[in-house]
């Protein structure tokens, strides 16, 4: 596949669509919901998701449970679940790290809201899933591998 | 404006369980056509729960979320009868809002 033509028409679609929608108004500080963190989303491996998200290296956690299926026959849909037990989570992200881009999601949680979220997400191929907690200001993380079979034979 | 999404929710114990099933193409921007050409990303970037008119949950969301999304959560509070709302936006400008009452 031809890496570079595919970089260049993805970052000048991702330009040009920035720029229409500046245009057409709908971008404004007081219509955003939040800022979607471009860099995060953008970055190709863990390690630069991890520092767009500013979580630099985090501690692999006991508290932290990643869930999911061990097989996922469709790579389109798996589901995947974070739940933690530590105190005042913050933040919670979802990475695939085999994915063309690894954050899957990232959810912030205000007081009161648990952490605990389910939702599905697409997997190119077998890999590992991290999930990643920010509790009071520090960042932990835990893995599971998730297969993924390819070609509908269910393995 | 797309299709109306799904919301649960449901009151137990003081915490109030949130399932949101979104009506959304969530296309990557890696898939190519029959003709051979890209189809462009269009995708969900940014979704926010509130419950009355307190943020419960805001989530960024990366082209790598299923289609038709679904996202499952709990909060402390809420009681039968109020509302909760969720809003959705997605990388064409696009968005939508729909809310439920909690069970």
């Amino acid at each position: 596949m031809n890496n570079q033509r595919r970089t260049v028409l993805k970052s000048g679609s991702g330009a040009a669509l920035l720029g229409m929608l500046a245009a057409a108004g709908i971008i404004t500080p007081g219509i955003a919901l939040a800022d979607w963190n471009k860099a995060a989303f953008d970055a190709k491996s863990m390690a630069d998701t991890l520092k767009a998200l500013g979580a630099g290296t985090p501690a692999d956690s006991k508290d932290v449970q990643v869930t999911g299926p061990d097989i996922a026959e469709n790579g389109a849909v798996v589901p995947v679940g974070v739940a933690s037990t530590l105190p005042n989570v913050s933040m919670v992200a979802i990475l695939i790290e085999k994915n063309p881009n690894a954050l899957a999601a990232s959810f912030v949680l205000p007081e009161g809201t648990e952490a605990n979220v389910q939702t599905r997400v697409k997997m190119g191929q077998t890999s590992n899933i991290y999930a990643l907690v920010k509790s009071d200001g520090k960042f932990f993380m835990a893995t599971k591998e998730i297969k993924v079979t390819l070609g509908g034979c269910g393995g | 404006m797309g299709n109306p999404m799904k919301i649960r929710a449901a009151n137990k114990d003081g915490v109030t369980e949130v399932k949101v099933l979104v009506s959304h193409e969530m296309e990557t921007g890696q898939r190519k056509d029959s003709a051979g050409a890209i189809v462009p990303a269009w995708f969900i970037t940014e979704l926010t729960a509130k419950h009355g008119d307190k943020v419960v949950l805001t989530s960024e969301f990366g082209p790598s979320v299923s289609k038709n999304p679904y996202l499952a959560f709990k909060f402390k509070g809420g009681a039968k009868g109020e509302k909760v709302t969720v809003s959705w936006k997605d990388n064409k400008g696009d968005s939508r809002t729909d809310e439920a009452a909690i069970n």
